[in-house]
Parts: structure tokens; sequence; C-alpha cells
């Protein structure tokens, strides 16, 4: 029956197939691949004319200036306070948002208290509250550590409650029905089941945090990757603006790789 | 420890599910209960689990748990309620770990209901790896490590393939055979009920209200799994409670 006739002589096809799709997988390559494609179609553009000098710089001029930068001792003097704003900045906003997050969807009065505090602070843009931070925090690292850590407090604390309210309630009366603690409750069965909740609002927070850094320091620092934008920027130095933006965009690469790393080691149990 | 429901009556707001429910449960003995969808007896066993208060009545325990009970109430659930981040073995460990019990006693109890439940290969292994039967198995374990005087089953076979179902029925009642534990079992298969059940107590429709209480007196380990007794306690019951389960079905939802 394998020769496209049935004994009956009518014709026999086999089933289309139209499943599939609708599943990304891993597929790294292909990611590195449209960077690659892209430079590599800039500098050609760059150097053969019809992409104005005027618009983008050479990529391998963008290399060059890095390289200069790292031989220099810049880049560390530029991205190390950065750096330290940024941890310490979304670090404090994170903890203060998780916990408040949780606190907002295990009880209701904080709910009906806070939650719309939350919501009516969340569409400030943050950015407009710096003066008023350097009043409080001074104009040193403190106003910049409390924009930040402002900045990924609120989304930070919606992700949380939101995720808080989806853990399977089901699993609660079990933990109430076998006389666990209320403590032990949040502990080991709301908070694992808010996590991945916790975690993708957290990858958001985190690219929130890198934006208000990068407007802190363009509002007053003397070091600091914004700072080194800012001036190559007002200099007109398109390969220094291009390396400073490159740095952001590796930032943000590696915040989003390391939150990845947690989300495989913490929710490994997913399917 | 015996259990006795005294006067239940409960109301959802404008809702009247159940209506002066007078029940005795006797130590060691296995009480099914069945009845029409909707008509409380999930709420019944949660007023008996103590998650929740009925409007009117009591659930009282008749003199003190046995020595090294950990948990008098404990509920196995149709959707097994296990944590997905945990493995068999934490599962269980769960329940034994806000009881101050530590390592030596805690890794014996949970060897010995892993061993009672056919599990001892599968400690590491995730929920997700397991099939549903398993799963039963797990949150069977996980019941019997705090050693409950009673246990409160709300359709603890249901969410299985009927293979899994006769399979984990020939368990429960090897379990109860080793040692004999008070349950509330509910369930919507009159087969199940009469296999399992010392005592079946059909419900009635919504206001539930108890109906009938038959007695099964042939012991548990003579009863088979296609045993003419039986089926005739099972006709009895299906005849009694098919207008009503028909009824209840049509039922217009308008809560
Ligand atoms: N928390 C609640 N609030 C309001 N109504 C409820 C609540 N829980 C249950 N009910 C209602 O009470 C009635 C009895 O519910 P229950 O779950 O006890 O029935 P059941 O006998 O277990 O039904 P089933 O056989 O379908 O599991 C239903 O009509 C249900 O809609
Ligand atoms: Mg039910």
């Amino acid at each position: 029956m394998s020769d496209g006739t049935l004994p009956g002589g009518s014709a026999q096809y086999e089933v289309r197939f139209r499943g599939g799709g609708f599943s990304p997988s891993s597929k790294r390559w292909a990611g590195v691949l449209v960077f690659i494609v892209l430079i590599a179609f800039v500098e050609w553009g760059t150097r053969a004319g019809f992409i104005s000098n005027l618009t983008l710089p050479h990529p391998s001029d963008v290399l060059a200036t890095f390289g200069e930068l790292w031989d220099s001792g810049m880049l560390i003097r530029h991205l190390g306070p950065s750096l330290g704003r940024l941890v310490v900045g979304a670090a404090l906003g994170a903890c203060a948002g998780i916990c408040v997050g949780i606190l907002i969807g295990l009880f209701s009065y904080i709910r009906a208290g806070i939650g719309p505090l939350v919501a009516a602070i969340f569409p400030i843009p943050k950015i407009a509250l710096l003066p008023l931070f350097v009043i409080w925090f001074g104009i040193g690292e403190g106003s910049k550590y409390a924009l930040i850590a402002f900045g990924t407090f609120t989304p930070t604390v919606v992700a949380t409650y939101g995720a808080v309210d989806n853990v399977d309630r089901s699993l609660v009366r079990m933990g109430q029905s076998f006389g666990l603690t209320w403590f032990s409750i949040v502990r080991k069965i709301v908070l694992p089941g808010a996590m991945p909740g916790i975690l993708s609002g957290l990858r958001i927070s985190l690219s929130i945090a890198i934006i208000l850094l990068v407007a802190a320091e363009m509002l007053g620092a003397q070091y600091g990757i914004g700072a080194y934008i800012l001036e190559a920027g007002s200099l007109y130095d398109l390969e220094r603006l291009f390396a400073g933006v490159v740095i952001l965009s590796l930032l943000g690469v590696l915040t989003s790789g390391a939150i990845t790393l947690i989300e495989r080691r913490l929710l490994d149990w997913r399917v | 420890m015996d259990i006795r429901l005294d006067g239940i009556s409960h109301s959802y707001g404008k809702l009247e599910v159940l209506r002066d429910i007078d029940l005795h449960i006797p130590s060691g003995r296995i009480v099914c209960l069945v009845g029409p969808s909707g008509c409380g007896k999930s709420t019944l066993l949660r007023f008996v689990g103590g998650l929740e208060r009925p409007t009117l009545g009591r659930v009282l325990q008749m003199g003190a748990p046995p020595e090294k009970c950990l948990n008098p109430f404990t509920f196995i659930f149709q959707d097994f309620a296990l944590l997905p981040w945990r493995n068999v073995r934490q599962n269980v460990s769960l329940v034994l770990e806000d009881r101050g019990i530590s390592g030596a006693e805690r890794d014996r109890i949970i060897a010995d209901v892993l061993e009672r439940t056919r599990l001892s290969d599968f400690e590491h292994a995730l929920p997700r790896q397991l099939s549903g039967g398993m799963k039963q198995r797990v949150a069977i374990a996980r019941a019997l490590a705090v050693n409950p005087a009673v246990m409160l089953m709300d359709e603890p076979l249901s969410a299985l393939d009927a293979q899994t179902r006769a399979h984990l029925m020939d368990d429960l009642i090897t379990l109860w055979e080793r040692q004999p534990f008070t349950a509330i079992y509910v369930t919507h298969d009159l087969a199940e009920a009469v296999r399992l059940g010392h005592k079946v107590v059909v419900l009635s429709r919504r206001p539930g209200l108890i109906r009938e209480i038959v007695d099964v007196d042939k012991p548990l380990s003579e009863r088979g799994y296609v045993d003419a007794d039986l089926e005739r306690i099972r006709e009895y019951l299906w005849d009694m409670m098919r207008e009503e389960a028909r009824a209840a079905d049509e039922e217009l939802f308008n809560v």
C-alpha cells in the first residue's frame, strides 16, 4: 500500500502537516547573526559613502575608541561608579518593592491603603523628581541611589503583588490544613509560587534602572557612563557617543542574562 | 478518637448548602459521603478539617487524638496539591518541618511512608515527572507522615484514569488493613463508595441533608473487584440517587 494507490484504485495522500510553530526554542546564533549583519552593513555603508559620516560612525572606529578607553583606564573610571550606583539603587528598590508587593498581596488593609498610592506614583516619570531628590538626599551619590531605587521600586511592587495574587490558593489551603505556621506558608508556598512573576518583573525593573542611571548621571556627575555620553554628545563625537551606547547595551544584555541564570537555577521545577 | 457532627447547617449568603447534618464517625472506620453535585460534600469536609466554620452546629472530636499524632485532621485533595518546586521527599518533609522533628527521626518517618506507598525509588523526582497516580500516592504519603487521626479525602481518585483508580483503591485498602485509619471519603463513584466504605452516607441535593446511611458489613479484605453483594448495594444506592442527580445537574446556578 506504499505505492500511492489503494487496492480499490483510489489515490492516497499524506496528511498535510499543519502543527508546529508558536513554541520558541533557544536558537542563540540567530541573535548574534543579526548583530553581525547589521554591523557589517553599517561598516560597508559608511565606507562606501551612502551613509554619511555625520549620521553614523564607522563601527571599526567605535571599536578603536573602546580600545583607547580601556588602555587609558577611563573605562573603569566611568564604569565603576555607574555599576556602584546601579547595584545599590536597584538592590534597594527591588528589595523594598518585593517586600511591599508581598504585603500588598497578603493583607487586604495594606492593599486598600497602599495599592492606590502605588498606582498614583507608578506613571510619574521619576526623572522629573530628580531636583527634589537632590534637595532631599544631596547632590552626591544619595540622590542617584534614591532615583534608581524609586524607579525600580514601583514596577517591582506591581509585578510582585500580581504574582502573589496568582499563587495557587489550593496550595495555601493545603499548607493550612497541615498546620503550617503563617510564616512557613509565606516562605515555602507563597514566595516560591510567586517567584516566576517576581523575576519577570525584575527583568523590566532592571532595564528601567539602567535608563534612570544614565539620566541621573547626565544631570550631574563627573564620572559615569551617562556623563561620558553627555560629554561626547555635546562635542558631537560620534565614536565616543556610540562607544557609550554600546556599553549601556552590554549592561542591559548582562543584567538580562543574569536574570535568565537565576531563573534557570530557581525555576528549574517548571516544565 | 471518634468524630461527631452535631446539627450542622450552613448557608453561603442566601444559598442554603447544608441542613441539619448529624453524623457519627467511629474510630478506625471509613465513612463514604455520596450525593449529587453541589450538595455540599466538600463544604462539609472543610468544616471537619477546620478550614471553615458552619453557620450552625459543631464538629466534635470525642476524646484526645492518639499519641504521636501530629495533625489530627489531614486532607487528601482531588488535585493532589503538591508543591511543584519540591521533589517527592521534600514534599513529604514539608509537613514535618514545622513540627520540630529533626534529622534522623524525620528521615525515618519519610522512609517509612515512602515505603508504604511504594515510592522509595522516586524520592528525588519532581511532581511534573510523575504520573497522576504517583502524585496522589505522594499526597497519601504526605498525609501518612503526620500520623492523622482522621483522613479527609475529597474525591481523591477522580482526577485519575480507571486503571490507576483501581490500583490506588487496592493501595488504600492495603494501607487500611495494615493500620486501620479513620476516614471521611467523598466520592461520586458509587462503586468506590461500596468498595471502601464501612458506611455510605447519602446526601440529598442542595440543601444537603442526610437521606440515608447504608452500612456495608462485609469486611474490607473480603470485598472483591467484582462482587455481587457490593453490586446489590450499589444498585440500591443508585436507585435512590438517580432522580436527584438528574435534577441537581439541570439546576441553574443563579448564585
Ligand atoms: N466559598 C464559597 N462561597 C460561596 N458559595 C460556595 C462556596 N463554596 C461552595 N459554594 C457553593 O456551595 C455549594 C456546595 O459546594 P460544594 O463544593 O460543597 O459541593 P460538592 O458537593 O462538593 O459538589 P461537587 O460534587 O461538585 O464537588 C455549591 O453550590 C457551591 O457553589
Ligand atoms: Mg466537591
